[in-house]
């Protein structure tokens, strides 16, 4: 058996409070190290007494490949069901096995052209691990982030770090706000992360600017390995043909040119 | 792990241990391969295999509850000239030990399925056929199956058929039925050769945001640790009857909500020869391996020598068997 994903003890090392969200870093030999922009990991909540039956998968907001502890793991969570309550209740030094990294990972541009991210909520988080990835490959970068609540959006401060230009937009005002990025650079792609109507919008802009969308759809993954058969997404392929695909092992990276936003379901599995 | 012998004959299936992954639960293959090798199992349970490609519920398919999850897939999958083509020489060239598992919207339908799996090039790495009696096995049926002991034993039949002898038709029987030992008796004397026990149990969710039923499909079944009990007390009646004689002796494996090694020795202990390790897969892809691990661990520090020491153990000394 070639090179199994990781399952590991996760340990938690440090856990904080980023505007309405919550900031979790686990030490995850292995999982680190393979990780790339758009992967996930799951996580299984509960404890051995009340475990639930089914993982959590979130976002890697960025690793670290080697620290004094090892590989690290961040992510980013907000708090919507029992699963996630327990993790935001989680304190430093507690354990939780974690499988990954798993799932499609975003899809780097081969030249550095211009490209635009546009997140929402914590969906932000992996698009900064992201940034730093095109930044590296010379493309010049403009974020939009956007915020359902009121306050500051989620990584605005990593955000202005990390790229050209940042425009802070509500969710309403996102579709100009992108096109109005993909236009001052002549964007190739455009990558968006955050709640299904955010991507579409996206992915809607990008075509009519002449670029390219790449998503990342937040469904909900109740095993994230491709086992469960949940999480479909209505997808049409090269040749247009519609087809039920998992975004736990097809994405969740998808061309947002490629999902059939109108059969798409919202779907409320484990949170 | 330890020098316990784990390795099953059951039903004319040389296994090389008592724990398989269960239908629907385990992928094709190439998703638990990920995390771990498919030839160490004792078998793999493919998905249910239906003639024609199967699209399966819309979303929301799956909803967790406290103790498991409520879950309406609709059983899609590609049909089986894909899954002769494509799924089943994967397993094979994986070194997989590989149990079919068959729906059908008609006894024919689930013969028609054996048939084609029997004649294509990978049959060699089959070492057994499932019957998914959930469904109704004909249009505008409103009850499953597995409820209905002469439709059941009727597929029964007309699979066995279509197989060679030496490849054991089992029979998976549901827990929702006023007797299953009738339904059990049924399919042995339709040619079962063995008996998987149970299904995912009927059940629902409503959705308390909306209130309206949280799955697509309104109902599922329930699977998970919660069903662990109720698998136990229908592999017990169903051996206690072999035992007094009601009905003739077959080989029964044991699946539902089986977590851990001491999950499946009740099943052991309650008369399975073998479990499946179903839903479990879905928070630890790893757990048909683990459980078999522990399983090796528990019985070693029982003193057994052989699986077989356990298998039933339950019943043994009770002047009460029935229930």
């Amino acid at each position: 058996m070639a090179d199994p994903t990781p399952q590991v003890r996760a340990e938690l090392i440090a856990t904080r409070r980023v505007g309405g969200y919550q900031h979790l870093t686990f030490v995850a030999p292995g999982v680190a190290e393979r990780a790339r922009p758009g992967q996930f990991v799951a996580l299984a909540t509960g404890g051995e007494v009340s475990a639930h039956a089914l993982q959590r998968c979130l976002f890697v907001h960025r690793v670290s490949a080697s620290g004094t502890y090892g590989g690290t793991v961040d992510v980013v969570l907000s708090v919507q069901g029992v699963g996630t309550r327990w993790l935001h209740a989680l304190r430093a030094h507690d354990v939780v096995p974690m499988a990954g990294p798993l799932g499609r990972a975003l899809p780097l541009p081969a030249e550095p052209v211009p490209c635009v991210l546009v997140g929402e909520g914590y969906g932000t988080a992996p698009l900064l691990w992201l940034a730093r990835g095109l930044r590296e490959r010379g493309c010049p970068l403009e974020m939009v982030v956007s915020t359902p609540e009121a306050g500051e959006p989620f990584g605005l401060v990593e955000a202005r770090r990390s790229s050209d230009r940042v425009t802070v937009s509500a969710p309403a005002g996102v579709p100009d706000a992108v096109a109005e990025a993909i236009g001052r650079q002549g964007a190739g792609v455009v990558y968006g992360s955050g709640p299904a109507p955010l991507l579409q919008a996206v992915t809607t802009a990008a075509h009519a600017g002449g670029a390219v969308a790449q998503v990342l759809l937040e469904q909900p993954m109740p095993c994230g390995t491709g086992l469960c058969q949940a999480c479909t997404v209505p997808v049409s392929g090269r040749d247009g043909i519609l087809r039920s695909v998992r975004a736990c092992v097809e994405g969740p990276a998808f061309r947002g040119d490629r999902i059939r936003w109108d059969r798409l379901a919202s779907a409320g599995a484990a949170r | 792990v330890s020098a316990v012998d784990l390795g099953v004959r059951l039903a004319g299936m040389r296994l090389p241990g008592p724990v398989l992954a269960a239908a629907g639960c385990a992928g094709t293959g190439p998703e638990l391969a990920r995390f771990l090798d498919p030839s160490a199992l004792g078998a793999v349970v493919t998905p249910s295999v239906s003639v024609a490609p199967r699209a399966g519920e819309g979303t929301p398919r799956l909803v967790e509850v406290p103790g498991g999850l409520v879950a309406a897939t609709g059983l899609p999958g590609p049909g089986v000239a894909a899954f002769v083509a494509e799924d089943l020489p994967w397993l094979r060239s994986a070194g997989a030990r590989v149990v079919v598992s068959i729906v059908g919207s008609s006894a024919g339908e689930y013969a028609e399925v054996a048939g084609r799996v029997r004649a294509s090039a990978a049959f060699g790495s089959v070492v057994g056929v499932e019957l998914n009696l959930a469904g109704t096995g004909a249009p505008g049926r409103s009850v499953p199956l597995a409820v209905d002991p002469l439709a059941a034993a009727k597929v029964v039949a007309l699979v066995r058929e279509r197989l060679p002898r030496d490849v054991p038709v089992i029979a998976k029987l549901s827990a929702e039925v006023t007797d299953v030992v009738e339904v059990a008796r049924s399919c042995v004397k339709g040619g079962a050769d063995a008996l998987t026990l149970i299904n995912s149990v009927p059940a629902m969710v409503i959705d308390t945001r909306t209130l309206r039923p949280a799955l697509a499909a309104v109902a599922g079944g329930l699977s998970g640790s919660a069903v662990l009990p109720i698998a136990v007390r229908a592999v017990w009646v169903t051996r206690a009857a072999m035992l007094e004689g009601r009905m003739p002796s077959v080989p029964i494996i044991g699946v539902g909500g089986v977590r851990s090694g001491t999950d499946a020795l009740q099943l052991l202990a309650a008369g399975a020869s073998a479990v499946q390790v179903g839903s479990a897969t879905f928070a630890d892809p790893r757990a048909p391996l683990r459980v078999h691990e522990e399983l090796a661990t528990a019985l070693a520090d029982k003193g057994c020598a052989s699986l077989a020491d356990v298998v039933g153990i339950g019943h043994r000394g009770l002047e009460r068997m029935t229930c």
